[in-house]
């Protein structure tokens, strides 16, 4: 790969402030070549210097406003600034909307998708992790422009802060053929804590908490962390089914992860054994949580848990 | 829709890896070990959300219809069986040797062909992902493939006149979405409470259709599908080092302070 190859970055928003994951993307982006963005509609000009400190030269956008759809209308889009910007990789966050946009631009592409990177080589080979941790993988695209889409928390983000603002160009959105519309949002009240799939630190629930989340969420907003749970105490109705952790929930890999309360069977060890640190609190010293915990409190996570954050708050004075 | 008042439905199920034991890459291949398999769970939500729909428009009986659909080896036909036996009326096995390997490329490709040749469809309903590849891409993929709307990880799903619509519960917001028929829907596990198999429904599967299918009923080339037709490619799969039992305590009444102890050691403060 030549110093000029070019890597597309996928921006799905309009306005600045850049998201931690897409300063990750971009980070990523100049890592390998010189990175170059597409975002789906008129990018303000907060977003620009923001792509520009990342030493993006180029920004795709389309030339009329996409619909407000979902994915249908993002993928015809790209496809289009791929096509235009001719890179050698096309890099896209690794939520359900990101890989779902993938998805599709790698069959309008005819181009081979790898989700779930944790690293990508200047080769643009790509690891990643399977059933849940168990194993790792190095996969490479074999047909087309690489479409890859990256978990968080893979890369230290860094500005490059060398860029100008960089020159728009504007590309034909393109057909997105029948697409499925938002007809209504609802907005969920702002916690003031980091997103579960993104978060540096999660602090995790289980049983064990048995209908009180206080404790996890003192824990969490001491260490400026994401609340998270288990499918048990999700299925209890104790939190939102949008905090839980696990295989048929958000797959987290954060720097800490605690567990409080939770057993850690296989399923909701899958959501969380890439974390980089494991602490797990427990009564039952049979937990299986302990067998892979880096730090294990056989202990009262009513007792641990406050005792903890009043600790933290006193050394962060 | 061929006919407004009934329901043409195809499951996509798969026969995976049980997520209660360990799970195993076969070396060599890379592929997927299927020995202790099952009918995925998250695609019970599924064929729980088909038959839901069906039945609140006189079921079978009125000319409703759940096909579900696998492709795999041999035993894969077991998700389909299991399906039969929750309830879903007819069933297509995709079967052939070249499709070993494929990737979510190929399998869309196949599957897309399969709906194709099943005739008029309103709905694709998939899982909300499998839980062995956890890619997620095939549903999108196969929606590309066939022209159709997606509506994914619905948490609710409803079907009127040509409309269906469903609820997704994100991170930052809840939202209702919409597409007209056909479309292709995948469900969470917040949608429903799948039903267990009962000894009538196991009884009465025994009559149900199978149908198998191989790539050359279908009008692909060998090459376009499985390790041949690949878009990607693995090229080394490890074990991953098993995490190590680290330092464990008990509480004597200052674990909270030892625990920010370690954290601190790990700069993690």
């Amino acid at each position: 790969m030549t110093d000029t190859a070019r890597i597309l970055v996928f921006i799905d928003n309009l306005a600045g402030a850049l998201h931690k994951v897409q300063h990750e993307l971009l980070t990523l982006a100049r890592s390998l070549g010189e990175p170059v963005a597409a975002v789906g509609g008129v990018p303000d000009e907060a977003l620009l210097a923001e792509l520009g400190s990342h030493g993006v030269a180029t920004v795709y956008r389309p030339a009329a406003d996409l619909e407000d759809s979902l994915v249908a209308p993002k993928a015809a889009f790209l496809a289009n600034a791929v096509r235009a910007a001719a890179p050698s990789a096309v890099l896209l966050e690794n939520g359900f909307g990101g890989k779902e946009i993938a998805a599709r631009l790698g069959i309008k592409l005819s181009s081979g998708v790898i989700t779930d990177a944790v690293a990508v080589a200047p080769d643009l080979s790509v690891t990643k992790s399977v059933f849940a941790g168990a194993y790792t993988v190095v996969a490479k695209v074999t047909t087309g422009t690489p479409v890859i889409t990256v978990k968080p928390n893979t890369i230290e983000a860094a500005a490059a802060g060398t860029g100008g603002v960089p020159q728009v160009v504007e590309v034909d959105p393109g057909d997105p053929g029948p697409a499925a519309r938002i007809i209504e949002r609802s907005p969920k009240p702002a916690t003031g804590r980091p997103e579960l799939s993104e978060a540096r630190v999660v602090v995790a629930g289980g049983r064990g908490v048995d209908g009180d989340f206080g404790p996890i969420e003192e824990l969490a907003d001491a260490l400026g962390g994401a609340v998270g749970a288990s499918r048990a105490a999700t299925d209890a109705g104790w939190i939102e089914h949008s905090a839980q952790v696990g295989q048929t929930g958000t797959t987290v890999s954060p720097q800490l992860y605690i567990s409080a309360g939770i057993s850690g069977a296989i399923q909701q060890k899958a959501g969380m054994q890439t974390a980089q640190v494991i602490v797990a609190v427990n009564k039952d010293p049979d937990s299986p949580v302990f067998e892979i915990a880096d730090f294990g409190i056989v202990g009262d996570l009513f007792k641990v848990l406050p005792q903890a954050a009043e600790e933290i708050r006193k050394r962060k004075g | 829709m061929d006919d407004a008042a009934t329901l043409n439905i195809v499951v996509l199920v798969k026969y995976v890896p049980d997520t209660q034991f360990d799970r195993q890459l076969d070396s060599g291949t890379y592929t997927t070990d299927r020995s202790e398999s099952i009918l995925s769970e998250l695609d019970e939500y599924a064929v729980e959300a088909a038959l839901q729909l069906i039945e609140a428009r006189g079921g079978a009986k009125a000319g409703n219809k759940v096909i579900a659909l696998t492709m795999g080896p041999a035993p894969a036909v077991n998700a389909v069986k299991k399906a039969l036996q929750l309830g879903a009326t007819e069933g297509v096995h995709l079967v052939d040797d070249a499709l070993a390997g494929s990737d979510a490329a190929g399998t869309s490709l196949a599957l897309a062909a399969a709906i194709r040749r099943l005739g008029p469809v309103d709905l694709v309903i998939a899982g909300m992902s499998s839980t062995d590849g956890e890619t997620s891409l095939v549903p999108a993929q196969l929606a590309e493939r066939l022209g159709l709307p997606q509506v994914t990880f619905a948490a609710s799903l409803q079907v009127e006149d040509s409309t269906v619509t469903a609820r997704r519960d994100g991170e930052r917001q809840a939202e209702t979405v919409q597409a007209q028929l056909p479309a292709l829907v995948s469900v969470t596990d917040q949608i429903n409470e799948p039903r267990y198999p009962n000894f009538k429904g196991i009884i009465a599967a025994k009559k149900k259709k199978i149908t198998e299918l191989a790539l050359a009923d279908l009008g692909l080339e060998p090459a376009q599908v499985g390790a041949a037709g690949a878009w990607t490619a693995v090229l080394s799969a490890e074990p991953r080092p098993a995490r190590s039992q680290g330092i464990i305590i008990t509480d004597e009444g200052d674990a909270g302070i030892k625990l920010v102890d370690f954290l601190a050691s790990r700069k993690l403060l």
